[in-house]
């Protein structure tokens, strides 16, 4: 996979460097874009962003790996964020997480996200997506479905599969 | 009852002091102290403990590096002399003395609130409660909350016997864990570089390595990814932590986290016995540490010397060591290829030596040998009207440590005579002396002269070929008479580095077989030659040659200490 950023992100990138007394500010800009861009802030999105800014890549790596909305890996065509705060646990999330991390052929006993191999689906949990009152709920895509019930999620599971390509 | 004190004029001492009281005694401590680059900032409490003999205990914390205040071990409870806020005067007891304000949490003054003492300033009047009971409770909170996810392996753990962790827990930590919950499982053998292993169970993140190698080695490789208790050290994907300086990190590690690839699983630690020692490496002369067991050596450790390495040694210089160790060491004096003794070698030497015309006599003695050595090359060589040399040895220098001569005593070879200061002009004479028949006697310690300028064919013209030396060459196979030698830690004797530190180094092990320091021979040879008046111990070698050197003039072998002096080149 080869890793090119368009020449005109990069003007854009190196303007956004010139508002930060200290280039290292704009570190966090620079993933945000670079993840906008591709998906997932991959090790060469690291090391360019590092080159761009004078740093080492061990300096860009701890903040991937510190922020979880941060992603390494690219995402499935369908990005199913289970809600695990309070009133969707209560309203009880975990059963649903774990529903579509069965059926998708996935390892419950995992933390974080878990993408099927084909790159159909990506599952995580995820904190509080600010619906409370129609706990639980589940994002799919920028898509909410409010009072998730195991048949929901067999119908996300059922349309994503029908889904081809690349997101 | 210490007002009138602070109130003092300075003193008329460059550095302010001012006086504190730690676990009730008062001392005097100079207002500002050296940081990790030397530069005067105000004393920390954590180096006033240390001035008045209370040692606080520590893991983040490290002299000569930048202060990170993350481990918080070293908090302790805390007074300041009470102000009365509308007049701005101390507020005193009935009896004079001022009234202390413990360090409290505000909102719950009934709690004492700690300060990191490796951080915070020292101020007039202070007293530091470094045992006090809140300052031990602290303490052991942090150790146990430092041993949540520790997985107490000290058993096959290459720290224990060094560990701080180990000596802390000893000190403040309670026998039995309180934690039921499950540890959280960290990477195990990290393979971090190419001589560094790493167990992150066993890290307490103190960043000791980090700030290390980012802010001494100038390679910034290491830092702190995931987060949470999930924290890790690691490199970047894909980068090697291989500079030369990574094995400091081993040293500086306070727990077993970061293991040397060379030394983990070798030995344990109380076995060894410790020898303060040189490396011979380069130049640059780093004070060491020789770790040795029965008659083997198992590890060079850097020893702290800020006239030269500060606390660090290069992994270069570190790991060279197990040459002492080959199989195909000298261990037989040799005369004439047929095994022989010291009596008779030496006397062979002796008699050769004294029936050779001026002028047909040559020494090329290695800038390895020790000054004492050299001297009396030296020494003899001029009774005798011979030509001396060393072979020089370059190669590439760095910005820390590393110096591009890799000879240990250069400046001994310069300073008794055996060379000039561009080293190895005379060989090129030599080997014309022994082409031409003049020089029909040559003495070798400790090189192979076939690839120093005079080649096999050359030595096959010579008379006689005497040669010490401790590993096999063409040189030594060419030997008439062969004297087995000691490596350096196998004798005692002194060393000048390339800025002119005399050092001193002490024998760790006995050498192999018949092999004796090169001092001892040279030494009856010179005494029969009448070059030396006799000495019976390096002591008396080395404050014999003191006195005859310029360079060393005043020097004696006691006033060395394990320091060394530095001497004008």
């Amino acid at each position: 996979m080869s890793f090119k950023v368009p020449p005109q992100l990069e003007a854009q990138l190196d303007e956004l460097a010139t508002h930060y007394p200290q280039k290292r500010s704009a570190s966090l800009m620079f993933l945000h874009a670079l993840q906008e861009h591709f998906g997932h802030v991959s090790r060469e999105a690291v090391e360019w962003t590092a080159g761009k800014l004078g740093l080492q890549p061990i300096n860009v790596h701890e903040l991937v790996t510190f922020y979880p909305m941060f992603r390494r890996e690219p995402l499935g065509r369908t990005h199913v964020k289970v809600c695990r705060t309070l009133s969707c646990a209560l309203a009880g999330s975990a059963s649903l997480r774990r529903h579509f991390i069965e059926k998708l052929g996935l390892n419950p006993s995992l933390h974080g996200p878990q993408t099927t191999p084909d790159g159909a689906f990506t599952v995580e949990f995820v904190e509080c997506l600010a619906s409370c009152g129609t706990a639980p709920v589940v994002m799919v895509n920028d898509d909410l479905v409010e009072k998730c019930t195991t048949s929901d999620c067999d119908r996300v599971v059922a349309s994503g599969r029908g889904k081809g390509g690349t997101r | 009852m210490s007002n009138a004190v602070t109130n003092a004029p300075a003193a008329p001492s460059p550095v302010e002091k001012i006086r504190v009281k730690v676990d009730g005694r008062e001392i005097e401590v100079p207002k500002t102290m050296p940081d990790w680059q030397g530069k005067p900032q105000p004393t920390t409490m954590l180096q006033a403990c240390k001035l008045a003999g209370v040692e606080v205990p520590h893991y983040c914390y490290h002299p000569k590096l930048p202060v990170a205040g993350n481990c918080r071990m070293c908090l302790v409870e805390f007074s300041t002399p009470m102000m009365d806020p509308a007049t701005r005067k101390p507020v005193v007891n009935e009896d004079g003395s001022p009234k202390m304000a413990r360090s409290v949490l505000p909102y719950e003054p009934q709690t004492p609130r700690g300060a990191i003492a490796c951080a915070t300033p020292i101020s007039p009047g202070m007293e530091i409660h470094a045992s006090s009971p809140a300052t031990k409770q602290m303490r052991e909170a942090v150790l146990e909350s430092l041993l949540i996810n520790h997985p107490l392996d000290c058993p096959i753990c290459d720290q224990a016997g060094e560990c701080k962790l180990q000596e802390y827990s000893v000190q403040h930590g309670q026998a039995a864990s309180r934690f039921v919950e499950a540890k959280v499982h960290k990477p195990k053998a990290v393979d971090l570089g190419p001589r560094i292993m790493l167990d992150d169970e066993r890290c307490v993140l103190c960043t000791r390595c980090i700030r290390f190698t980012r802010d001494i080695a100038g390679d910034d490789a290491l830092g702190i990814v995931n987060r949470g208790s999930y924290n890790t050290i690691a490199s970047a994907p894909g980068r090697s932590f291989d500079n030369n300086y990574t094995l400091n990190t081993v040293d500086l590690c306070p727990v077993g986290a970061l293991t040397s690839k060379d030394f983990r699983f070798k030995m344990r630690v109380w076995f060894l016995k410790e020898t303060p020692s040189v490396c011979t490496s380069c130049s640059t002369g780093c004070n060491i540490t020789v770790g040795s067991r029965e008659g083997v050596v198992h590890r060079y450790e850097p020893r702290e010397n800020d006239a030269v390495n500060g606390p660090w040694m290069c992994d270069s210089g570190r790991l060279n060591y197990r040459w002492i160790q080959r199989p195909d060491r000298l261990d037989t004096v040799k005369l004439r290829g047929a095994p022989s003794d010291w009596a008779a070698a030496t006397s062979a030497v002796v008699s050769l030596l004294r029936g050779a015309p001026k002028g047909s006599v040559a020494f090329v003695a290695s800038a390895r040998q020790t000054t004492e050595e050299l001297w009396l090359v030296s020494r003899i060589a001029r009774q005798l009207g011979a030509l001396t040399d060393s072979v020089p040895r370059e190669g590439e220098a760095d910005r820390l440590l590393v110096s591009a001569d890799k000879n240990p005593n250069s400046q001994g070879s310069r300073l008794t005579g055996v060379s000039f200061t561009e080293m190895g002009v005379t060989i090129p004479e030599i080997a014309r002396g022994i082409e031409a028949g003049r020089i029909r006697t040559l003495v070798v310690l400790g090189e192979d002269v076939t690839k120093g300028g005079i080649d096999a064919a050359l030595l096959a013209r010579l008379e006689n070929l005497v040669v010490a030396d401790i590993l096999p060459s063409p040189t030594s196979e060419a030997a008439h008479v062969l004297l087995p030698g000691c490596a350096h830690a196998e004798k005692r004797g002194t060393f000048v580095n390339g800025k002119g530190r005399v050092q001193r180094f002490q024998k760790a092990i006995e050498p192999r077989g018949e092999a004796r320091a090169e001092w001892e021979w040279l030494q009856e040879v010179a005494v029969a030659l009448g070059a030396v008046e006799p000495s019976r111990s390096i002591e008396g070698l080395f404050n014999r040659m003191a006195a005859d050197v310029p360079a060393l003039a005043g020097l004696e072998w006691a006033r060395l200490g394990d320091q060394g002096v530095s001497v004008p080149v």
